[in-house]
């Protein structure tokens, strides 16, 4: 029978982590993401399956030591909330440039700056559009329940070795902070030495005679070999497009009208689709799971069957910039938006859908 | 079955441990369940609150605006959710330190001397079990016995000697509820 | 009778006086001519060869003149940020506790914009060799000043010398790191003659031998020329180096436990 524990979401996190071949955490404290690492500390992996916890000096260092982890081609992650995921900018860039795959947790807080530690989803840019310098992007995870926090560790590590790329879960208080019964699932073993080099025969695991010596690197001064290592990450965002774009469809088989929201807000926004519902609107919700790759294809599917679409965020608009993109000018988009950690309730979502259509 | 729940008080009230321990009661009896606390600088010492659903079907918004029961134990809490409660809930409430009793005549109210009762019990750690007790008999969504299974898996194990206590204080709760305004 | 080698009789392996060790790469360095760097790169890569631990090592390359470092050591490399270098070694090694683990970094990554990271890896102790090249001046992005750029000397960014009021006094990281417990050896060696080339050698054979031991960490300060950034011929730079240098930065020990 299926083991269930009543967990917070960032518990979940750390949990997973450990039941699902995690080699490594490094990471630095912050609100509210903390339980992470402090469940972590209490549970010592390192005694168990051999997963090495380090509280780091500072996030630029713990994102550095994912470089330095990953490099070696195991399963190390991380997590903090925005500020330390702006610090982090650089070694994201870095990561990716290397193409090395790693895991990293954003529990969203609201800003700019120190702002607040209440939930929020102003993230969204950083996290999809590339956090730190030139052309690159994430895999970006969008839980929406405990149970999501705890899979999506073991899916964010499938897609990152798959694409040799960093994957980020991006969530908020909301999910981290709240308790829900989690479903514990099968172990995973961490990988041993010889599954490290089979799975990334690229890694610096040491240098042996049968072959070349293994360099990690973002450098190319040679503005031609620069230019492939471009196009060849352009292949892969384009396979990423293709193969894992994730999503979910709430009552939308007949809808004439959309709300588009993801995480925390996809939750709230459930309730108000069915308050629409009884009051005869036939409102439909799409939730992203994979914020890169969007689900574009699918808001393009819809499009002929709505009047009007409206994103829904915990954020002044930026999601919604993607789904204009999605709609091309076809039907008007609209947006309703919180700020400062204030999370509406689905009749206030309800009202302000009501108030966009009347105009 | 749904039941939507706010738990609010001051940060020691064990607010937060009241509402774990009704949560992991219907996990025992296999329902959906969500725990949604404030969190932050209210966490030290200011008040605290808990949004707890228990429900059959899967549970989409945890964070509501109008709730089925209201517990409410200290003053800033009655200002802000007695309003909150839906016509017809429960709002059951601790009159110690009250200035302002409730007011709403469409909404069954009770009260629950927790502060006197747990005192008498002999350990104010048992406050939170009262005023559990006293919800328990007006809203019987969770069996005893998937309590006292949550009680087990919410607190250290170290700890489990003082079960017999926490069931005793549930059932002083039971007895002691004092009925204000029934609809 | 007098006989001379030609060039086929020089190679031949019993007429050989000196090879170059298979742990450096063929390639051809693009180091200045008397630029410290290919020496120390020289020393490290025999150090590893004489162990016998080439499959065993990995290098954590900085940002600045030594970033290429992998392009000459035939081992796994790892290139890091500016500065990050002690935190990419401090995962590989835990990740790894039983392989050599070493950064190579000079002062403007180490001394300045790396201080958090290579501070607190030397204080957590992580069993690593630090091989800090210590030359006063920014070589890649064309001669700024360093930290540990002297009092007076002409930089891109000091052009009228360093001054105390707008750049505060050179740094002198090796002797903070000598005071932090995580380190078992720290020493500052130079290169500039073939005696100061061996007893560098034989500091950085100590170092990892106390990375075996799991000792702490190894931290070896090779004061360096920079004869481009210098705006010098090699030699010099080289006497430049002890003239200045040396009574700033003064070479022996500092710590050895």
């Amino acid at each position: 029978m299926a083991e269930y524990i009543l967990m917070k979401g960032n518990e979940a996190i750390a949990i997973s982590a450990i039941r699902n071949g995690c080699d490594g955490y490094f990471g630095y404290p912050i609100t509210p993401q903390s339980e992470v690492m402090e469940t972590l500390m209490l549970e010592e992996p390192w005694d168990s399956t051999g997963m090495v916890v380090l509280q780091a000096e500072s996030e630029t260092s713990s994102i550095n030591m994912l470089y330095g982890g990953a490099s070696c081609g195991k399963k190390v992650m991380t997590s903090s909330s925005s500020p330390g995921i702006s610090l982090m900018a650089e070694g994201l860039s870095y990561l990716a440039g290397a193409e090395l795959p790693c895991l990293v947790v954003n529990v969203v807080r609201g800003g700019p700056g120190l702002g607040t530690i209440q939930p929020g989803q102003g993230d969204y840019f950083q996290a999809c559009k590339g956090c730190g310098h030139g052309d690159y992007k994430m895999i970006v995870l969008a839980p929406n329940s405990a149970q999501e926090m705890y899979d999506f560790v073991d899916l964010g590590f499938e897609l990152a070795f798959k694409y040799r790329n960093p994957a980020l879960i991006l969530t908020d208080g909301v999910i981290g902070q709240m308790m829900e019964k989690v479903e514990l699932r099968e172990m995973k073993p961490r990988w041993t030495d010889q599954e490290v080099i089979e799975m990334s025969p690229w890694a610096t695991t040491g240098k042996t005679p049968d072959r070349k010596q293994n360099v990690i690197t973002s450098l190319a001064l040679d503005a031609a070999v620069h230019e492939a290592l471009n196009h060849r990450l352009i292949e892969k965002y384009k396979k990423m497009e293709e193969e894992d774009v994730r999503f979910e469809n709430y009552k939308c088989e007949d809808a004439e009208h959309l709300i588009v929201a993801y995480g925390s807000m996809a939750r709230v926004c459930e309730n108000t689709i069915d308050l629409a519902r009884k009051e005869g609107i036939k409102l439909g919700l799409l939730r992203p799971i994979t914020l890169f790759p969007y689900p574009t294809k699918e808001i393009q599917r819809m499009v002929p069957q709505l009047k009007t679409i409206m994103s829904v965020e915990l954020s002044a608009g930026q999601m919604v910039e993607d789904v204009r993109l999605a709609v091309n000018g076809k039907i008007p988009v609209n947006f309703y938006g919180r700020l400062g950690g204030i999370v509406p309730s689905p009749e206030e979502v309800l009202e302000a859908f009501k108030k966009e259509i009347n105009k | 079955m749904k039941e939507e729940i706010i738990i609010a008080g001051f940060g020691g009230q064990g607010v937060l441990s009241m509402g774990k321990i009704l949560a992991y009661s219907g996990i025992m009896q296999g329902q959906e369940v969500t725990w949604m606390p404030s969190y932050g600088p209210e966490m030290r010492g200011g008040t605290a609150n808990v949004t707890v659903i228990l429900s059959d079907k899967k549970i989409s918004s945890p964070i509501l605006s109008n709730f089925d029961t209201a517990i409410i134990l200290n003053q800033q809490s009655m200002d802000k959710f007695e309003s909150q409660v839906k016509p017809g809930g429960l709002l059951i409430y601790d009159p110690n330190g009250i200035t302002r009793h409730p007011q709403r005549k469409d909404i069954n109210i009770y009260s629950i001397e927790a502060v006197d009762l747990s005192a008498e019990l002999g350990s104010s750690k048992t406050y939170n079990m009262v005023v559990l007790g006293a919800y328990l008999s007006k809203k019987q969504i969770v069996e005893m016995e998937s309590v006292i299974k949550g009680l087990k898996k919410s607190i250290p194990e170290r700890h489990h000697k003082l079960i017999p206590m926490n069931e005793k204080a549930i059932e002083v709760g039971k007895e002691k509820i004092i009925e204000i305004n029934k609809v | 009778m007098h006989t001379t080698m030609d060039i086929k009789d020089i190679i031949k392996p019993e007429n050989k006086v000196y090879s170059k060790t298979p742990v450096l790469l063929d390639n051809v360095m693009h180091y200045c001519p008397g630029c410290s760097h290919g020496t120390a790169h020289k020393l490290v890569a025999e150090v590893i060869e004489e162990m016998g631990i080439q499959e065993n090592t990995i290098g954590v390359s900085p940002v600045g003149c030594s970033v290429f470092a992998y392009n000459y050591v035939d081992i796994d490399w790892q290139q890091a940020a500016h500065g990050r270098a002690p935190a990419l070694a401090t995962a590989t090694k835990r990740l790894y506790p039983d392989k050599y683990v070493f950064t190579y970094q000079g002062d403007g990554d180490l001394a300045s914009i790396g201080t958090a990271e290579i501070m607190h890896a030397c204080n957590r102790g992580e069993n690593i060799v630090v091989i800090f090249i210590n030359n006063a001046i920014y070589g890649m992005t064309g001669g700024q000043m360093a930290p540990t750029t002297l009092m007076g000397m002409k930089t891109a960014t000091s052009p009228y010398g360093r001054r105390e009021d707008l750049h505060g006094k050179p740094l002198r990281i090796t002797d903070l790191i000598s005071q932090l417990e995580g380190t078992c050896y720290v020493t500052r060696q130079s290169v500039q003659n073939a005696a100061g080339a061996r007893k560098t050698k034989r500091a950085i054979r100590k170092g990892f031998e106390n990375s075996a031991k799991k000792k702490g960490t190894s931290f070896i300060e090779i004061v360096s020329s920079c004869n481009s950034g210098w705006k010098m011929s090699p030699v010099k730079a080289n006497e430049w180096m002890v003239e200045n240098m040396f009574p700033s930065y003064p070479l022996g020990d500092l710590k050895d436990i």
